[in-house]
C-alpha cells in the first residue's frame, strides 16, 4: 500500500514537559488512522505538528516522500486540511459561510473567481446543507451543521490528508452519528486519507481502518482496528477498552435488536 | 407520597418570563438510597430540571407550575470541575470554607473533615501538606474535589449534572465507580443527569427519558433500554456507538 505520510522519531517539548516523544508513524493512501489516547497524551500535539502548527524539536514529516520543511509552501500547506474540536472557535462569526468557503478557495487558487459561487454550492451539497445557507453566519447554525461547514471548508481545497481532531466530541450523540455517517460517505466518495483523533473508542470503532494509542507522548500500540478491539497488544490498551461503560445486553424477548 | 419518597416532583413546569415553555409537566419520585437517570439530547430540559430541584433557575427562567416536594437537602456536582470551582482559592481551603459554613463547626475541625473528605474521595496526600490551586489538578482530580465540596453540604440529595462528559473514559470509571461506592457508603439519593445511555445503565436503577422538555418514557433502567418503548428512546440507544467485546473476556460493566 502506498504511503501517504509518515511521521519519523518526532519529539516536541513545551518547556521541561515532553509532550512528544520519538513518534514514528505511517499513514497510508486512502486509509483512516485513528489515534486515541487520554487527554494530555500528546494526540493533538500531534496534530499540529503534522498539519504545520507546531514545529517539532526532533524528526520530520514527510509527505508523498518528501520531507515537509520548517516553513511550508502554499502547496504543502494545501495538502494538509484539519478540522477542529469546536465548531465555534474555528469558524469566523463576522464571516458569512460564503466568505469562510470562498477565502480558502480564492487563497489556494483552486477555482476562477468567476466559478467560486457554483464550487461554494457543490460543497455546501456534500456536507447536506441547503444553498440558502450560504449568506448566513455561523452563529445561526446548529453545532452540528456549524461542524458541516468545517469539513467543507476543509475539503474545499482538496487536500491529500484530513486530520480531524475530535470534531465530533462537542456535539450530541445524535448529531455525532450524522457527522460520523457524512466522515464515512465523505472516504468513500473522495477517497479520504485521514487522521482521526478521538478520545472515544466508539467513534474510533466507527470510523478507522487502523488504530494507534498514545500515553504520554509516546505511541503504544499501532494496530488494524479488528485486532485492537477484539485482543489488545499492550495493558494499557486493554485498560482504556475495559474503561468504556457499554449498554445492557438486549433481553432475549425484548423487541430490541442490536 | 408514593412509598418512602425523598423526593417528589409533580407536573413541574418551567417557562422563560415570555411563556416559553422550556419544561413541560415533569413528574417523577425518588426514594431513599435510589438513583434516577435523566437522559435525553441538549435542550431537552434535563439540567433545568436538576436546577428547578436544587433551587437555582438561571435568571429569566421561572416556575410556572407543579410542585417539588423534598425533605432533604440536596448539593449538586457540576459538568465542568474547572468551571465549578474558584480559580484564585487552592481547594482545600475552598472545601473547608464549604464545611465551616454547612456544618457550623470551628476553623481547626472544619479543616479536619475537609481533609477527611478528601481523603475518602482519593486525593493524593501530598495535599495535606501543602494545598494546591484547582489549575495544578488534573480535571479527574478536580471533580473530586466538587464532589468532596458537594458532600460536605451532607445531602441527602446529590444532583450529578454530567459530572464525567468532561472526562476521560479510564477517570470517568473511576469517578463513578467512586461515586457509586460513596453512595453505598453515605446512603444518599441521586439524580443522574447524562446523554450516555451507558453511562446511565450502569449508574441508575430508573431511568427517565427526555426530550423537548417532556418526559417521554420512564421505568427501570432495565426494562427501558431492553425494551424500549419510545421511537426517540430507540432513537438515543442507536445512537450509542458500539465498542465490541474483548476477546476471552467476560462483560466487565454491569
Amino acid at each position: 500500500m502506498e504511503l501517504a505520510l509518515q511521521v519519523k522519531s518526532v519529539s516536541v517539548h513545551y518547556g521541561g514537559f515532553t509532550a512528544l516523544d520519538d513518534i514514528s508513524l505511517d499513514l497510508h493512501q486512502h486509509q483512516v488512522l485513528g489515534l486515541v489516547g487520554e487527554s494530555g497524551s500528546g494526540k493533538s500535539t500531534l496534530a499540529r505538528v503534522i498539519a504545520g502548527l507546531i514545529t517539532p524539536d526532533g524528526g520530520e514529516v514527510t509527505l508523498d516522500s518528501l520531507p515537509l520543511p520548517k516553513k511550508r509552501s502554499r502547496e504543502q500547506r494545501k495538502q494538509i486540511q484539519m478540522i477542529f474540536q469546536n465548531p465555534d472557535a474555528s469558524l469566523n462569526p463576522k464571516h458569512s459561510v460564503r466568505q469562510i468557503l470562498s477565502e480558502a478557495l480564492l487563497f489556494h487558487r483552486i477555482v476562477d473567481r468567476a466559478q467560486v459561487e457554483k464550487r461554494c454550492k457543490e460543497l455546501l451539497a456534500k456536507v447536506h446543507i441547503e444553498e440558502s445557507g450560504l449568506d448566513r453566519f455561523p452563529h445561526e447554525f446548529s453545532g452540528g451543521q456549524r461542524q458541516r461547514i468545517a469539513i467543507a471548508r476543509a475539503l474545499s481545497v482538496e487536500p491529500s490528508l484530513l486530520i480531524a481532531d475530535e470534531p465530533t466530541s462537542a456535539l450530541d450523540v445524535s448529531v455525532q452519528r450524522s457527522v460520523l455517517e457524512l466522515f464515512s460517505k465523505l472516504k468513500a466518495e473522495l477517497n479520504l486519507t485521514m487522521l482521526f483523533i478521538s478520545h472515544d473508542l466508539g467513534v474510533i470503532h466507527e470510523i478507522s481502518d487502523t488504530v494507534a494509542v498514545m500515553r504520554q507522548g509516546r505511541l503504544v500500540e499501532l494496530n488494524p482496528k479488528d485486532r485492537f478491539f477484539a485482543n489488545p497488544e499492550t495493558a494499557y490498551s486493554l485498560e482504556l477498552l475495559s474503561a468504556v461503560p457499554r449498554m445492557p445486553k438486549p433481553s432475549t424477548s425484548g423487541g430490541l435488536t442490536t | 407520597m408514593p412509598y418512602n419518597a425523598i423526593l417528589e416532583v409533580k407536573d413541574l413546569s418551567l417557562a422563560t418570563k415570555h411563556d416559553q415553555k422550556l419544561v413541560n409537566r415533569v413528574s417523577f419520585a425518588l426514594g431513599r438510597g435510589e438513583t434516577l437517570g435523566l437522559v435525553g439530547e441538549s435542550g431537552s430540559g434535563k439540567s433545568l430540571t436538576l436546577r428547578a430541584i436544587l433551587g437555582l433557575l438561571p435568571r429569566g427562567v421561572e416556575k410556572a407550575g407543579g410542585i417539588i416536594k423534598s425533605d432533604a437537602v440536596s448539593a449538586m456536582v457540576f459538568q465542568d470541575p474547572r468551571g465549578s470551582l474558584d480559580p484564585l482559592c487552592p481547594v482545600v481551603k475552598q472545601l473547608t470554607e464549604v464545611v465551616r459554613f454547612r456544618q457550623q463547626v470551628s476553623k481547626k475541625a472544619a479543616r479536619g473533615i475537609a481533609l477527611e473528605l478528601l481523603e475518602m474521595l482519593g486525593l493524593p496526600d501530598s495535599i495535606k501538606i501543602a494545598d494546591r490551586y484547582p489549575s495544578q489538578l488534573s480535571g479527574g482530580q478536580c471533580q473530586r474535589v466538587v464532589i468532596a465540596i458537594a458532600l460536605a453540604c451532607k445531602p441527602g440529595i446529590l444532583l450529578c449534572d454530567e459530572p464525567t462528559t468532561a472526562l476521560d473514559v479510564t477517570v470517568q470509571k473511576q469517578i463513578i465507580e467512586k461515586i457509586s461506592a460513596l453512595q453505598k457508603e453515605l446512603g444518599f439519593a441521586m439524580v443522574f443527569v447524562t446523554h450516555n445511555l451507558a453511562v446511565a445503565a450502569a449508574t441508575c436503577s430508573k431511568l427517565c427519558v427526555m426530550k423537548n422538555g417532556e418526559i417521554v418514557e420512564q421505568g427501570d433502567t432495565l426494562d427501558v433500554l431492553q425494551n424500549p418503548q419510545n421511537p426517540y428512546t430507540q432513537m438515543l440507544m442507536d445512537s450509542v456507538l458500539p465498542v465490541p467485546e474483548l476477546e476471552g473476556s467476560g462483560r466487565i460493566w454491569n
